[in-house]
C-alpha cells in the first residue's frame, strides 16, 4: 500500500441559486407535489423551445471569476444524447467543447494549488423514484440550473480532496452561486480515483465514484477506493475502468457500470440555442462586483485580526458564519482573536449538545460577544461561563439572544475582592500542608491545584486571577 | 363577403372534395363557424387577416386541436398551447379551419409518407401534391382555405406550392418563431405561408414574422414592408448555372418555363446575370446529414413515456423504448433517425456530421459570393413536375434528389419563394424559386408578384 500514491480529480455539480429554471420560467424549488413545477419546456413537449435564463449566466460567471477561471467570450450549448425516463427530451442540454469558463484553480489549506479544468452550464434531469409498484418519475427538478466544475487530477490524498471541496464550497456560497447543501444535493461531488507506484508519471486506470453526499463520505469513499485498488493490484489483478457507487451504510464502493457499457453521447451543438456571447464590459462589471473571497478573508483574519489558522479556516467554511462574525467584531476588533475560538469551541459544543443548528448563533452573535468580553475581562469565571452557556442553549422557550441575556442575569457577579477570597484561601492552605511544603520546595505548578481547590469552595464563581495573585502573596512571601 | 359565408364556402369544399384529396387530418368546423360569427359581430374589420380562413400544417400547435405531425406516435395528443404563429394569426383576425396532412415529422417530399395516408394533388388526383406541406398546399389549391401555414426544412413549403400552382414562402431562418412547432431539424425549420398569390403570402408573412421571446433563434431584424412594383428596372437577377444550364436531371418543360420566366423579367427591366453556386452538388448530402443528425435528437422525446404511443406490456425499459418507437414511427422516420444517429456517432462524427457542417458553410459562402453581382436568384423549385402517387415512394434516394434546388437556401438560411410560372405540356403547374439575401423577403416578394402577374395578368392584386 505504501508503495502507491493516489491521483484524485473531483467533478462538482453545484445547483445555481436562481429563482427560475435554466431554460423556462418554472420556479426552482425543493420538493412540491410531483410534476407540478413544470411547463411544456421542462416536460419536453413537442414544439417547446429552451430560452436561456440570464441569471444563470451571471452566476456561472461569478463561479468562474471566484475560482480564477478565464471566462470565455463565446461558449456553446450542446446536446448530450441518452434515453432515460427522467430525461424528458432524450438529451440533456449541457456545454461540451466550448464551456463558459476554463483554467481556474483552488488553493488548499496547506497552500497547494489544485487546478480547475473547466466550468460548464447544464440542466439537471428529473428524479426517478423506484418503488415496489414500479418506477415513478418526478420532473420538478428537470431544468434546474447547474454548473459542473471539473478539476484536474491534482489531488493526492482524501484530505486534499476534502480541502479542495471545502474551499470550493466556501467560494460558491460566498458568491451566492450555490447554497452548498450537500445533504439535499444542491452540491454534488463525483471523484475520479486512480493509484500508481510512487515515482511513476503515467496515471493508472481511473475509477469514478458517485453518490457521496457529505465531506465525510467524500473522505471515506476515496480512502476506501484507494485501499481497494491497492488490494486489487497487489493480488496481481488489473483495475477495471468503471463507475462505482459509495455505499455509506456498508462503507464500501460498489460497481455500477463498466466502460464497456458506457454510452456514446453523440454531443453536438444545440441548434435551439445561439452561442453564448459574454461581453468584455459586462464581464468587467461582474469582476468589480465580487465580494471578499474565502482565501482573502482567511488571510485578513490571520494577518489583521490575529486569529490562528484553525479558527480562520473554521469561520470561512460557512460564509454566513464569517459574515456574522465580521459584523459583530466590526466595533471590537481587539476581541476577534478571543471571540473566534470561543465560537469554535465553547459555542459549537453547546450547539452539538443541544442539537441546535448553527444559523441561530449568527443572530445571537452580539450577545455572545458581550459574554465573551466579560469572560475575558474576568467578570465571568470559566465555570460561570460554562453554566451560563449551558442554561441559555438548553432554553428553547425563547430566542437564543433572549435566552443568553436571561442566563447572563442569573449568573451573578464574580467574586474577586480580597475580603471574600482570603478566608477561603487560608482554609485551603491549612487543609493541604503537604502540598504547601512541596510548592515551597519548588513544585510551583501546584498553584493550579490550590486555585482549583479554592474555586471549588467558591462554586466556581470566583476570579481565578485574583485567587492566583493572593496565593502568590501568601505562598511566595 | 362575411366571414361566415367564406367559412361555409370552405367547409362545403372540404365536404365535397376532401374525402378524395385528404388534405386535412382534422377539420374544426364548429370552431371555425363560431369564430366567423364572432368576427362578423365585430364592428371593427381592420385586422389584417379579418375573417380569412387559414389551414395549419399539423406540426404546428393549435390549442384544442390534435397535434400529430403526421405521425401515429402522436395520435390523440392535444397540445396545451397555441404556437406563437397561431397566436399571431388569431390576433390578426384569421379563422383556423383545421390541421393539414404532411409527411411524418416533415420527412418526405410527396405527403405519401404520412402515418395517416397520402394527400392527393387537387389539380390531378393521380399525382402527389408535393411535401412535406402537401396537405396545406392541397387545401389552398382546392379552395378549402384562403391560405395555409406550412413548414420548410429543405423545401417543404416551396415544392408543394410549386406542385399545386401556388405561391409559398420560406422566410429567412430566424424570421418566424418556431415555438410550438414540432421540430424536425431545428437549424433549418421555418414556418411560412402558402397561398394563391404572392400578395396573399405577403399578408400572412407580415403577421407571423418577427422576434418571439419564446424562440432564442428568432431575431429582431426589422421586418420591412414590401414595396410592390410595376417594373423591375435596375434589378439584377442572378441565374446559377448549377440550377439551370448545368443542372442534372432537369425536366425539359421545367427548363423551358424558367427561360420563359427570365424573358418575362427581362421584358420588365431586370438584368439577368449568370452566377455560379459551385457547391450545389454537395447540398443534398450535407442537408441529409445535418437534418437527420438534428432529427435523431429532436425525435428522442417520442419515447412512449410521457405522451404518445406506448407499446403494451414491455418487460424491460429497453423493450418499452424499442417497441414503442419501432411500432409507432414510420419507416422513413426510422431511416432518418438511424442515419442521423450514425452521423453523430463517436468515430464517425467528423467524417459525416462535422464535414456536412463545413460544406454547409461553403454553400452559404457561395450565396454570399453571388450577392456581389446580383440582388436575388431565380431557378426552378423542383427539377420535375408533380409525379404520380407511388412513383418514387419505394426509392428514398430518388425522392431525396428532388430537393436539389431547395436545400441550398435552407442550409444557407436564406429566404426563398416559390412562384407559379405557368404549366407544362401536360398542364401540370411549374414553380420558379426566387432566393433572396438574408432578411430581404421584401425583394423576392416584390419580384415574385411581378413574375406571377406576368403569367396570370388577370390576377387580382388585392
Amino acid at each position: 500500500m505504501s508503495a502507491f500514491e493516489a491521483v484524485i480529480g473531483l467533478e462538482v455539480h453545484a445547483q445555481l441559486l436562481t429563482r427560475t429554471k435554466i431554460f423556462c420560467s418554472c420556479a426552482v424549488t425543493v420538493g412540491g407535489e410531483p410534476n407540478t413545477r413544470t411547463c411544456p419546456v421542462c416536460l419536453g413537449l413537442p414544439g417547446a423551445l429552451p430560452v436561456l435564463n440570464a441569471e444563470v449566466v451571471r452566476l456561472a460567471v461569478r463561479a468562474g471569476l471566484g475560482t480564477g477561471c478565464t471566462v470565455q467570450s463565446i461558449s456553446v450549448f450542446a446536446r448530450k444524447n441518452y434515453f432515460y425516463p427522467d430525461l424528458p427530451k432524450g438529451y440533456q442540454i449541457t456545454q461540451a467543447e466550448l464551456p463558459v469558463c476554463l483554467d481556474g484553480q483552488i488553493v488548499l489549506d496547506d497552500g497547494k494549488v489544485a487546478r480547475i479544468q473547466r466550468i460548464h452550464l447544464e440542466e439537471d434531469a428529473g428524479k426517478s423514484i423506484h418503488g415496489d409498484s414500479g418506477t415513478r418519475v418526478d420532473l420538478n427538478r428537470a431544468g434546474t440550473p447547474l454548473v459542473e466544475i471539473v478539476g484536474h487530477p491534482d489531488l493526492r490524498t482524501p484530505d486534499e480532496a476534502v480541502s479542495y471541496l471545502r474551499e470550493l464550497r466556501g467560494i460558491l456560497v460566498t458568491l451566492g452561486v450555490c447554497d452548498g447543501n450537500m445533504e439535499e444535493g444542491s452540491l454534488r461531488c463525483d471523484a475520479n480515483v486512480s493509484i500508481r507506484p510512487i515515482g511513476q508519471d503515467a496515471f493508472g486506470t481511473r475509477v469514478e465514484i458517485k453518490n457521496m453526499n457529505s465531506f465525510r463520505s467524500v473522505r471515506d469513499a476515496i480512502a476506501h477506493e484507494i485501499g481497494r485498488q491497492a488490494d486489487v493490484i497487489q493480488d496481481g489483478q488489473a483495475i477495471r475502468q468503471e463507475t462505482r457507487l459509495w455505499n455509506a451504510d456498508l462503507a464500501r464502493t460498489e460497481s455500477m457500470r463498466s466502460k464497456e457499457e458506457a454510452a456514446d453521447y453523440r454531443y453536438f451543438p444545440d441548434p435551439d440555442l445561439l452561442p453564448l456571447h459574454i461581453d468584455a464590459a459586462w464581464l468587467a462589471l461582474q469582476r468589480a462586483d465580487l465580494p471578499e473571497l474565502p482565501a482573502a478573508r482567511k488571510a485578513r483574519y490571520q494577518g489583521e485580526l490575529g486569529l490562528d489558522a484553525r479558527a480562520a479556516n473554521w469561520l470561512c467554511e460557512e460564509p454566513p458564519r464569517a459574515d456574522a462574525f465580521d459584523r459583530t467584531i466590526a466595533d471590537a476588533p481587539e476581541l476577534a482573536s478571543a471571540f473566534a475560538p470561543f465560537l469554535m469551541t465553547q459555542v459549537q459544543a453547546q450547539l452539538q449538545r443541544n442539537d441546535r443548528p448553527w444559523p441561530e448563533v449568527d443572530a445571537a452573535m452580539p450577545a455572545l460577544l458581550r459574554i465573551c468580553r466579560k469572560w475575558r475581562a474576568g467578570q465571568l469565571a470559566n465555570k460561570m461561563l460554562a453554566d451560563l452557556l449551558q442554561t441559555a442553549f438548553a432554553d428553547t422557550a425563547q430566542p437564543l439572544p433572549d435566552a443568553l441575556a436571561h442566563a447572563e442575569s442569573l449568573a451573578g457577579a464574580v467574586v474577586s475582592d480580597v475580603a471574600a477570597l482570603e478566608p477561603v484561601i487560608d482554609a485551603v492552605l491549612a487543609k493541604f500542608p503537604g502540598e504547601v511544603a512541596k510548592y515551597r520546595a519548588g513544585q510551583k505548578q501546584l498553584v493550579g491545584f490550590f486555585v482549583g481547590q479554592a474555586m471549588r469552595q467558591l462554586a466556581g464563581k470566583a476570579d481565578a486571577q485574583a485567587i492566583a495573585a493572593l496565593l502568590a502573596d501568601k505562598l511566595d512571601a | 363577403m362575411t366571414a361566415t359565408a367564406h367559412v361555409e364556402a370552405c367547409l362545403s369544399r372540404i365536404a365535397a372534395r376532401d374525402g378524395e384529396i385528404a388534405a386535412f387530418l382534422h377539420v374544426d368546423a364548429e370552431g371555425a363557424r363560431a369564430r366567423a360569427s364572432a368576427l362578423d359581430a365585430q364592428p371593427d374589420r381592420s385586422a389584417p387577416l379579418h375573417g380569412l380562413t387559414i389551414a395549419v400544417k399539423d406540426n404546428i400547435a393549435v390549442a384544442g386541436q390534435p397535434l400529430t405531425a403526421g405521425s401515429r406516435m402522436l395520435a390523440g395528443y392535444m397540445p396545451p398551447r397555441d404556437a406563437t404563429v397561431v397566436a399571431r394569426l388569431l390576433a390578426a383576425g384569421a379563422v383556423l379551419v383545421g390541421k393539414t396532412n404532411m409527411d411524418e415529422f416533415g420527412m418526405g417530399s410527396s405527403t405519401e409518407l404520412s402515418g395517416f395516408g397520402p394527400t392527393r394533388n387537387p389539380l390531378d388526383v393521380t399525382r402527389v401534391p408535393g411535401g412535406s406541406s402537401g396537405g396545406s398546399a392541397a387545401a389552398v389549391a382546392a379552395d378549402m382555405a384562403w391560405a395555409a401555414l406550412g413548414t420548410d426544412t429543405g423545401g417543404s413549403i416551396r415544392q408543394p406550392a410549386a406542385f399545386c400552382g401556388l405561391a409559398g414562402l420560406k422566410p429567412t431562418y430566424g424570421r418566424v418563431s418556431r415555438s410550438g412547432v414540432v421540430a424536425y431539424a431545428s437549424s433549418l425549420d421555418q414556418v411560412g405561408p402558402l397561398a394563391r398569390t404572392v400578395r396573399h403570402v405577403a399578408r400572412v408573412y407580415a403577421v407571423i414574422a418577427g422576434r418571439d421571446p419564446l424562440d432564442a433563434t428568432s431575431t429582431d431584424e426589422p421586418v420591412s414592408a414590401v414595396t410592390w412594383r410595376a417594373d423591375l428596372a435596375g434589378l439584377r437577377i442572378g441565374v446559377a448555372r448549377e440550377h439551370l444550364a448545368a443542372a442534372e436531371g432537369l425536366d425539359a418543360d421545367v427548363k423551358q418555363r424558367m427561360e420563359a420566366a427570365l424573358d418575362a423579367l427581362r421584358t420588365r427591366g431586370a438584368v439577368i446575370v449568370p452566377v455560379s453556386l459551385p457547391h450545389t452538388r454537395h447540398a443534398i448530402a450535407a442537408y441529409y446529414l445535418v437534418a437527420t443528425a438534428e432529427a435523431s435528437a429532436n425525435l428522442s422525446r417520442y419515447d412512449g413515456l410521457r405522451y404518445g404511443q406506448r407499446a403494451p406490456n414491455p418487460q424491460t425499459l429497453d423493450a418499452l423504448y424499442t417497441h414503442s418507437r419501432a411500432d409507432a414511427l414510420g419507416k422513413e422516420v426510422q431511416r432518418r433517425i438511424l442515419l442521423g444517429t450514425f452521423a453523430l456517432s463517436a468515430g464517425f462524427q467528423d467524417a459525416f456530421y462535422q464535414k456536412a457542417c463545413r460544406v454547409r458553410r461553403k454553400i452559404a459562402d457561395d450565396f454570399t459570393q453571388a450577392w456581389q453581382s446580383c440582388d436575388l436568384l431565380l431557378g426552378p423549385t423542383s427539377p420535375v413536375p408533380p409525379w404520380r402517387l407511388g412513383e418514387k415512394v419505394a426509392d428514398p434516394l430518388a425522392m431525396y434528389l428532388m430537393d436539389a434546388f431547395t436545400v441550398g437556401p435552407s442550409l444557407a438560411g436564406l429566404p426563398a419563394l416559390a412562384v407559379p410560372v405557368g404549366v407544362d405540356s401536360q398542364r401540370l403547374p411549374i414553380g420558379a424559386q426566387l432566393i433572396g439575401r438574408a432578411f430581404d423577403e421584401a425583394t423576392i416578394l416584390a419580384v415574385g408578384d411581378v413574375l406571377q402577374r406576368a403569367f396570370d395578368p388577370t390576377l387580382e392584386v388585392a
